[in-house]
């Protein structure tokens, strides 16, 4: 299908499939395995330019937008969903920045991002506050030029290896989901620590850990847009990066669609290759129509957004991560079917994405969160043509 | 410290076909890529540009198409690209080859070091980098795997060899052939291939170059290849398997069957 990508955007698409196959594949396997922060793989994106592809250039990034993180992502994933991350969550902790940051916060946090000298984290999830943002427990209070922080937030992505936090902590209780802020923490500021790394069932090779803030004193400028904006904040930033996990999703779905291709022309039964068999050919064709509706919404859903970015992309971007998600659950299911046994054992990389597929139904606001925002984008558009 | 890289496109296969009546490769329908040797050639030019400064020029001669090989050498950081082309060349040998690359070296003006990967994978024969140093009557150090140290006026090299290596020193300007051991290439950037899209590559013709008729082309290639083949392919092996003793009974028996013993 032709997507009418700019040269621009096929060289981002070829560069990153270069980096997944000479630098990703040798070595997922092993991350996947030990469970180690893949730095390697970071440097190799940063020498590409690869970690900056949304970010403007005045803040020394190529200046693209969400197409073309949703591109790089897409391709780095049909080698290794996990290893990908990096960049991904990243863009998800960047996006509160360069929506709302001021100039000053831009210009001094931007440049090492888009860089790639620095990887940053965005942090909501509490124990207590998964789906239900608004019972969040982390506090900030103000103390002259100072905000401090206290509480615990958990499965954080890039946590413990990013130097750059987005935080979302209550200002004012009392006022619920208004009362929340945004805060940009520093690696190494007093008082912040981390806490559990967790064992995970996929995308092993990132670091999910817990952030522990105990009278963490961070200056006032570290407030993002003004106070209660938080979960404002919040929901703009989802918008703007729930397609990159969709096209994390698609990008392990692609792999494992070509991946299974390929191993069905390879594999005899009954004398000849499982590709002829019309079992498997249908399987295959379900496989692809439904990749390529994904891909189809991705780029659609990113386009809209970077055509206009104040506007509001929730339904389309929550589309473009529940089908995309889905469809990666279902499609590397079958591909591990399409392997069979071999398709199960750890030494083939089809069971791998069945296990890093499974997140992307769960992150960035779960499937069935993501179904409640389009419901309700739905009965907003309708009562407001009448 | 002005680097000269010399690299040559060859075809992504290993799988070469050859034309029987020419004798010369078929590049038609076959994926050209940059010789993989002279990826290596490239990274260190790089690296010593990074090191001490200076700019890394990098140098093919070839048809029209061979610019691709040189765009890419671009987007890995390579600052000038020279194309060496003109229908007089068609049929160069290693010699006419090295010939025209030395002209065309010296037409680049002052250069310091050269270096060549230590062969190409469609002819195999080492003999360019060799050959370019000759004409240029400056010392050529092969099989580089290493570089010591670099200075203004000499450089320190480790020569592979069957066993271990030799430390060379050699004054510059001069010109290395290197190893894969020597380093690992780099991938290009995003940044570096937006440049190599824009690049302006420099043509040299013949003229360009004041080269010799005589020592150019099909003229200036004394090598004649009388006949080329495919090796017979040898049969599958054997594994013998078992313990040590049911091997060394199989073993004996086979030499045995085959009159060896």
């Amino acid at each position: 299908m032709n997507y009418f990508l700019s040269e621009e955007q096929q060289m981002i698409k070829e560069l990153a499939k270069k980096i997944a196959e000479e630098k990703m594949k040798p070595v997922r396997e092993k991350y996947d395995e030990n469970g180690e922060f893949p730095w390697e793989i970071v440097e190799a994106l940063a020498d590409a330019d690869l970690c900056g592809l949304y970010i403007p250039e005045e803040y020394g990034g190529f200046g693209g937008g969400v197409l073309e993180l949703c591109l790089c992502v897409e391709e780095l994933c049909k080698i290794d969903g996990g290893i990908a991350l990096c960049v991904a969550a990243t863009a998800l902790a960047t996006f509160p920045l360069l929506l709302f940051g001021t100039e000053e916060q831009k210009k001094k946090f931007l440049p090492d991002i888009a860089s790639g000298k620095k990887i940053a984290a965005f942090a909501v999830t509490e124990a207590n506050a998964g789906s239900d943002a608004a019972g969040i427990q982390t506090t900030a209070r103000k103390e002259g030029d100072f905000y401090i922080l206290n509480g615990t937030k958990c499965f954080i992505t890039n946590g413990g290896e990013a130097e750059i936090y987005v935080i979302i902590a209550m200002t004012n209780k009392g006022k619920g989901a208004r009362g929340a802020s945004a805060f940009i923490v520093e690696k190494d500021t007093p008082g912040f620590s981390f806490g559990k790394k967790e064992n995970k069932m996929g995308i092993r090779a990132s670091s999910t850990r817990e952030l522990v803030f105990n009278e963490c004193k961070i200056p006032k400028e570290n407030l993002i847009s003004r106070e209660g904006q938080g979960f404002i904040i919040t929901m703009k930033t989802f918008d703007a990066s729930r397609p990159g996990v969709a096209a994390q999703a698609l990008g392990i779905a692609a792999g494992a669609l070509e991946d299974a291709v390929k191993y069905s022309r390879e594999r005899i039964q009954f004398g000849r290759p499982i590709c002829s068999f019309q079992a498997v050919q249908h399987m295959l064709a379900d496989m692809a129509t439904k990749v390529e509706a994904a891909r189809a919404l991705i780029y659609a859903t990113a386009r809209t957004i970077d055509n206009d970015p104040k506007a509001r992309a929730t339904k389309c971007s929550a589309m473009s991560k529940l089908f995309a998600s889905d469809v990666a659950m279902e499609v590397t299911t079958n591909a591990v079917q399409v392997y069979g046994g071999y398709g199960y054992m750890r030494e083939y990389p089809m069971e791998k994405r069945m296990r890093d597929a499974k997140i992307t139904q769960i992150y960035e606001g779960t499937n069935q969160i993501q179904r409640d925002e389009i419901a309700l984008a739905l009965i907003k558009e309708s009562a407001r043509s009448k | 410290m002005n680097i000269v890289v010399c690299i040559k496109q060859v075809p992504a296969t290993t799988e070469v076909k050859i034309n029987p009546e020419t004798n010369t490769l078929v590049r038609e329908g076959v994926e050209s890529i940059i010789n993989p040797f002279d990826m290596y050639a490239i990274e260190e030019g790089l690296r010593i540009k990074e090191k001490v400064g200076g700019i890394v020029t990098v140098l093919t001669m070839g048809p029209p198409q061979a610019e691709t090989a040189l765009k890419e050498a671009i987007s890995l950081g390579c600052d000038e690209a020279v194309l060496v082309s003109d229908r007089a060349f068609a049929g160069s040998d290693t010699l006419a080859t090295a010939y025209t690359l030395a002209r065309s070296i010296k037409k680049i003006d002052d250069f310091d070091l050269i270096i060549c990967g230590k062969q190409a994978i469609d002819g195999d024969t080492a003999q360019v980098g060799p050959g370019i140093s000759e004409e240029l009557n400056i010392p050529c150090v092969t099989y580089v795997k290493k570089i010591e140290k670099i200075e203004d006026d000499k450089i320190c090299v480790e020569r592979m060899m069957e066993e271990g290596y030799a430390v060379i020193q050699l004054p510059i300007p001069c010109l290395i052939t290197v190893v894969k051991e020597i380093n690992e290439p780099r991938l290009p950037s995003l940044r570096g291939m937006m440049k190599a899209k824009k690049a302006q590559i420099t043509i040299l013709n013949a003229a360009d170059i004041a080269a010799e008729n005589n020592r150019i082309g099909q003229v200036g290639s004394p090598t004649l290849v009388s006949k080329i083949f495919a090796p017979p392919f040898k049969g599958e092996g054997e594994m013998i398997l078992g313990d040590v003793g049911e091997q060394v009974e199989k073993l004996v028996n086979k030499l045995k069957e085959t009159k060896v013993i």
